[in-house]
Parts: structure tokens; sequence; C-alpha cells
């Protein structure tokens, strides 16, 4: 027989031997509550919590270093080259936003003007060919002294203001780009071509050092990674440094910071230099990598993906950052492939089932009664109305396709039918955030086989888009869920 | 100096000003009552034209409409209003509402989101493509005014003259109703006016409304006048309605209609006689004198901090 448990015995379990100062009982508890609410993913977190930070960085910058010995295809190399200048970006941006607490909707243009401003002292453009340590330091440079007259404006504006002005600044910087092939100079007779337009700046140098060139993807996928671990540690010493505590409490409260004498104004054009040079360096990079660069490569949805990896991760910390740059940068490239998009789709999909279904031990019977009602439903279709299975899904003979074949509808003729469901999944998936309980669940079930059927029949034959839906979905929902991203501390706001 | 070509140039200033004082008043109201720069809100001006263009497809399209063309223009401004109301009430309580006392930096990026994420569902359903209002197959574009050297289509009298009841009937409302004594409290205070017994979320969903009607109304005079409608529209128009409501002077009203037509003069006069290429650039240049000059714009007060 067991004893009767006296109610108050875990309590003096978790009290703490001596009391810390600093260290209540909310506070104490705290480790073990974030472990339960993760249910099972409690060793995950443990984990997490226990290995310092330091070693995490190190363990990605190994996985990335066994990724670039065994990746031979310069496909994944550009993949890999790709994820690591989104990281490198995303960092950068962390410290404007997610630091200093400064709305910079302008970032993308430093990229650009980096970028640019690589192309201008190491091309056949200008006839200018600067050695290349010369040539990216001219490029960070002058993307700081760009962030430092950026950065001016925020001296008087706030906020959302100081977000309109760097916006319409990365605005302006397209269209000067882009009709930067005819500019009325003086002293110049005709229209000057400075940028190229919108054809840009083809053949831009390849990066070098001495005579040697880097002409292999797998050289720049390692000159990439070996920027990217400097601008990390940098930005890991610089965050613990001085200026970095001055920053986080200037994103507090610069009312708060100024009183306590912090040069408030100093410290926000630090933050837009570093941000800037951050994103100079890698357009150095991105400019030799792609061999040329072109209005097109710096567009808002650039921005607008930056800004999702910096929320994603948690805004202001490094490893978050990171984390949210490598798994949105790595499935945006992986969703231009249909058979990867699929597994991507569905691995989303067994996801969104996690956040719809709570308790988690209902999921397996949800995920079970999913699979069957789309079984029965290709069935019965197949029986009532032939041309509604009638269609091979795209990649049938990849993995899962020959799964999908039987699971989901696939009409002849998917286009409007496709549509149609794609706006029945948005207002399901709205109403199904306002259900709670029973309905929710059992809502979820033809939900899940609708955004199936969506996948199968629209998004599919159209991965640009779907990259586009994808990102801004993801923006309004990790904010709506979850504002402080998934590693980054919720702010406790006292009242 | 050519004046034909002047007074031309004013009424297409005129014209594109409606329209843009139309999508300002949707952000300065919004902005007013939460302090939300709403970024979606070009994408609600967007769809507001897309349903003009179904409707007008679903009577016959515009080769041969099935009803009276007045009926169906009526119809076509009809359905963008509502669709757009609807979508930015829609907005507003699925993407917006969660966030009322997040930090700042929450709703912005949520309607940076938002907006991404309507652009895109917009080129998955109706693809990249322009698509046409074809207005002259229907409205006779040599008709309307012509004294001396000022010449102006019917559909871009038909722009402003709707504009301006527009604007008369939404100060009206705001001036005269108990809903817009409401939202001007609201605007004032939120806290204080809950407590007032005012409901706060029927009063931000109308502002949303409101201004999602206008938008669409907007959306469909661009078809009707530029007859073109894509994507992209929404875009370039938001900013552009945006910084009309920054130069007016975020938050007020009359600023808002102030700026629409400036910037739609100082659009069509740049385009005219500087560079049509860096039209966009002058515009976005104005803004950011005027954010750094003023960044109250150009009517409204100076907002007194207290700490």
């Amino acid at each position: 027989m067991t004893e009767p448990t006296e109610p108050q015995a875990p309590k003096d379990e978790r009290a703490p031997a001596a009391p810390k100062v600093g260290v209540d009982e909310w506070v104490a508890q705290y480790e073990r509550r974030r472990q339960e609410r993760a249910g099972p993913f409690a060793p995950l977190v443990r984990v997490w919590d226990l290995t310092p930070r330091p070693a995490w960085m190190a363990a990605v910058v190994l996985l990335a270093v066994v990724y670039g010995i065994f990746a031979t295809n310069s496909g994944d190399l550009r993949i890999g080259i790709n994820t690591i200048l989104f990281a490198l970006l995303a960092l950068g941006l962390n410290v404007v936003v997610g630091w200093a607490g400064l709305l910079d909707l302008g970032y993308i243009a430093f990229y650009g003007f980096g970028a640019y401003v690589y192309a201008f002292v190491a091309s056949e453009k200008f006839g200018v060919h600067l050695p290349t340590p010369a040539a990216v330091g001219v490029v960070i440079a002058a993307t700081a002294l760009l962030g430092l007259l950026l950065g001016l404006p925020s001296w008087r504006l706030l906020g959302d203001y100081l977000a309109i002005v760097t916006l319409f600044f990365a605005q302006i910087f397209l269209v000067v780009t882009t009709n930067g092939n005819r500019i009325n100079v003086p002293g110049h007779d005709g229209p000057a071509d400075i940028t190229g337009g919108p054809n840009g700046i083809p053949g831009v140098d390849a990066f070098g050092l001495g005579s040697t060139e880097a002409v292999e993807v797998k050289t720049y996928y390692w000159i990439a990674l070996g920027a990217f671990v400097l601008v990390a540690a940098a930005l890991y010493l610089l965050n613990d440094s001085r200026t970095g505590r001055a920053w986080r409490a200037l994103r507090e409260d610069p009312l708060a910071a100024e009183a306590m004498t912090m040069p408030v104004n100093r410290l926000k054009l630090l933050a837009f230099m570093f941000g800037a040079a951050t994103a100079g360096l890698t357009g150095s990079i991105f400019a030799a990598v792609q061999i040329g660069v072109f209005p097109q490569n710096f567009e808002l949805f650039l921005l607008i993906t930056i800004y999702a990896m910096v929320i994603l991760g948690g805004a202001g910390s490094i490893g978050g950052v990171v984390i949210g740059a490598v798994t949105i940068g790595v499935t945006l490239e992986i969703l231009r492939d249909a058979d990867w998009g699929r597994i991507i789709f569905y691995v989303l999909l067994v996801s969104a089932v996690f956040v719809i279904v709570r308790p988690w031990r209902h999921v397996p019977w949800v995920v079970a009664a999913v699979v069957v009602f789309g079984v029965l439903l290709n069935q019965i279709a197949g029986a009532v109305w032939p041309r509604g299975v009638g269609r091979t899904p795209l990649g049938a003979d990849g993995p899962l396709g020959g799964l999908v074949d039987d699971w989901v509808l696939l009409p002849e003729r998917p286009g409007t039918i496709g549509s149609i469901a794609f706006v029945l999944l948005v207002l399901g998936a709205l109403a199904l955030t306002l259900s709670r309980g029973w309905p929710r669940v059992a809502g979820a079930v033809p939900l899940l086989y609708l955004g199936a059927f969506v996948w199968e029949n629209k998004l599919i034959f159209q991965p640009s888009v779907t990259r586009f839906l994808l990102v801004g979905a993801l923006l309004v929902f990790v904010m709506n869920l979850r504002p402080q991203g998934l590693m980054g501390t919720a702010r406790v706001e006292i009242v | 100096m050519n004046w034909d070509f002047l007074v031309q140039q004013v009424v297409s200033g005129l014209t594109l000003g409606s329209m843009y004082a139309l999508i300002a008043l949707g952000y300065t109201m919004v902005y007013g009552i939460l302090k939300l720069l709403n970024f979606a809100h070009g994408e609600v001006y967007m769809m507001g034209a897309f349903a003009g263009l179904g409707v007008m497809t679903a009577l016959g399209g515009p080769d041969a409409p099935i009803v009276p063309v007045a009926l169906m223009v009526l119809v076509m401004f009809l359905a963008g209003m509502s669709a757009s109301a609807v979508l930015a009430m829609g907005l507003e309580r699925f993407a917006y509402r969660r966030l009322r006392n997040a930090p700042r930096i929450a709703p912005l990026i949520t309607a940076l989101g938002a907006s991404f994420f309507l652009q895109s569902t917009a080129l998955l359903l109706f693809g990249a493509r322009r698509r046409s209002y074809d207005s002259a197959e229907f409205i006779d574009l040599r008709g309307g005014i012509h004294w001396g050297p000022l010449n102006a289509s019917p559909t871009r009298l038909l722009t402003i003259s709707t504009t301006v009841t527009l604007m008369v009937l939404l100060t009206l409302l705001v001036s005269r109703t108990r809903l817009g004594k409401a939202m001007r409290a609201v605007s004032f205070d939120r806290e204080a006016a809950a407590m007032m017994g005012i409901d706060v979320d029927r009063v931000i969903v109308a502002t949303f409304a409101i201004g999602g009607i206008l938008a669409g109304a907007a959306g469909v005079m661009f078809g009707l006048v530029y007859f073109s409608v894509y994507h992209l529209m929404g875009f370039t128009a938001g900013l552009k309605g945006f910084t009309a409501a920054v130069v007016g002077g975020i938050g007020n009203i009359p600023g808002a209609m102030l700026g629409g037509l400036l910037i739609g003069l100082a659009e069509s006069f740049s385009a005219a006689y500087v560079s049509s290429t860096f039209m966009d650039l002058i515009v976005f240049s104005i803004l950011i004198v005027v954010m750094l000059a003023r960044p109250t714009g150009l009517l409204g007060r100076a907002d007194i901090k207290k700490v």
C-alpha cells in the first residue's frame, strides 16, 4: 500500500537550501516550470539549459564544417553558402533590432550597398581591381559610414517613424540601383551609367589572396563560414561588453538609459554602424559568389525573410538568430525542389498538429483520424467522381509521392478547385484559432487534410509563391503566439 | 510655359491624390486609435480592386455588361468597398487584436508579414499578369469636361467627386455621430474611454472597417482610371498613401486628405517636369525631409510626452 503523500512534500524538495539574493520562489522554480511545459520534450529542454551557449555555437560550426567536407555537389554547397550568408545578415540585423531595439527596415539596402561597392572597386565596370582584402575593407568602411548617416535620423525619430524613414531609404536604394544607368552627372556628356540599371554589374572579381583566386564554390563556402565564425565571435564578445549592455538598456527604456547618463545617440549610431558593416561584408561575399550584382537581389522579400529569421529564433539571442536563419534559410532553399518541398510541408503539417491539439497525448489519434479521413474520402471519391482522383501527383516516384496518390484527392484540373481550397484553408485556419476544446480538435482533422489537398493541388506547382506565403504567415503566426521567438525570453512588464 | 499641359497635370495629380488621400485616411485613422502602422493596408486596397474586377467579370465583363453601366459601376464600388472592409476587419481580429499591448515592434512586424501574405495570396489566386478593367469599353473616355485647357475624363471626374463625397461623409461621421465621438474618445485615451463605458473593441473594428471601405473605393477607382490591377499595386500605393498620411500629420484626418492631394500633385508634376523614373524618389525624399524637419507632419501637433 502506498503511503498518503503529504501535499507539501514536493514543495520542500524544491525549496532552495539557502535563499539566494534576488531569487524568489517564482525565479527558483523557473527551470522546473519550463520543463513541465515542455511535456515529452523535457529532457531536450534540460540538455539545452545545461549546455553553455558557446558550446552550442561550436556545435553548429562543427556541423557546418562537416557539411562543408562532405558536400561535393555544387548545388548543395550553394545552399550552404546562402544559409551562412542569411545567418550573417540575421546576426547584423540582430544588433540593430534585437539589441538596440531600433526598428531598421532599410537594412537590406546596406547589404545591397556592400555588394555594389564591392562591384565598383573590383570589376571591369570602372576598371578598378583592388586586391580582395583592400576591397572588403573599403566595403566595410563604406557601409559603416552609410549606416552612420542612416542612423542620424534615429536621433530625432523614434519607433515607427524611424521604421518608415529607413523603409523609404531601402526603396530609394532600389530606385537608384534600378535606374542608375541613366543618371545625369554634371560635366559628363549624356546620361552616365553608374549601377548598370536593371542589368546590374556582371563579372565581379573573384576573391583572391596574392596570385591565388577563389574559383571553386567550396572555397567560398569556407570563406563564408570563416566570416560567420569571426562575426559571431565578435558579436558574442560585444554582447557581453559595456556597449552590449548599454544597447540592451537602450532597448528596454531609452529615457531611463539617458537618465543614467548613457550616450544614447552615440549608442544608436554605433548599433547602426555594426549592423551595416556586417551586412556590407555579407554583401561583398555575395557579390563575389554570384559573380555579379543585380537590383533584384535586394528586394523587400529578402528583408522580410531576414526579419522572419531574427523573430523566429528570438530577437536578441545570437544562438536563436542563427537557428532561425538556418531553419528558414534551409527550408526556403529546399522548397524549390518538389520532393523535398513535400517532405518539408508534411513535417510542417505534423508540427501544426502539435500546435493545435492540446494535451499532446491526443496527437497520435488525431493524426490517425486525418489519415483514415483521407483514405475514406479517396475511396468514396473514386467511386462517385473518378475524375477527382485521376491525376498522378507531381513527383509521384519520389519519397511520399506514392503514398499521397492514394490519400489526397487529385482532380484532373486542379486550378480553380485549388484556389477555392486555399481560401477555405485560410478561413478555416483562422476559425480554428477562435475555437477551443472539442470543436477545435474535430475541426483540425478536415482542415489538416485540406492543407495537404491545397499543397498537392496548388502550392506544389508554384514553389516561389509558396515561399512568400510561408514567410508571411510565419511572421504573423510567431508574433501572435510567441512574440519573443523560439529562444528569446519573454519580457516581464512591470506595471 | 504650356498652360494646357499644366492644367492636365493638375487634373491627373488630383485624381491620383484622391486615391492616395483615401488610402491615407485608413492609415491615419488606425494609427490615431491604435498607434499601429498597418502596413497591410495597401493590400486591403489591392484586394478591393480585385473584388471590383471580379464583380465586373461576373456581370458580363467590360464589353458585354448584362446590367446598365451605371449600376455595374455602383455594384463594383460596393463590392470593392465591402470586400476591403471585411478584409480589414479580419486583419484586426486575427492579426492585431492579440498584440494591442505588446511591444511596438510586434504589431509592426505582424503587419509586414500580413502584407506579404496577402500579396502572395493574390499572386497565387490571380497570377502575376496584370488584369485589366478595360473601362474604355463601357465608359466613353472622350466624354467628361472640356473647357478650354481643362480636360477631365468621366472616370477622373467620378474619382474626384466620389472622393469628395466620401470625405464629407467621413468628416460628418467623425464629428456628428455617436460612433465618431467614440472614435475620437478612444484615440484620445483608450483606457479612459473604456472606463467611460465605450466598447473599445467595437470602435476599433469600426475604424478598420471604415478604413477598408475607403481603401476599397480607391482600389476600384484605380482600376477604372488606370485600367490595370495586379498583385503588387498595393505595395507602392500603400507606401504613397502612407507618405500622404505622414506628411499631413499621422493620426490627423484633414491632414491625410491634404497630404494625399499634395503627394498626388507632387508625383504628377515630378513625372511631367522632372523625370518619371525618379518620381518615386522625389516623393520619398519629400517624406524624409518632412519627417526630419517636422516629424509631426503639416497639420499634426506635437505630442507632449509625460514621464
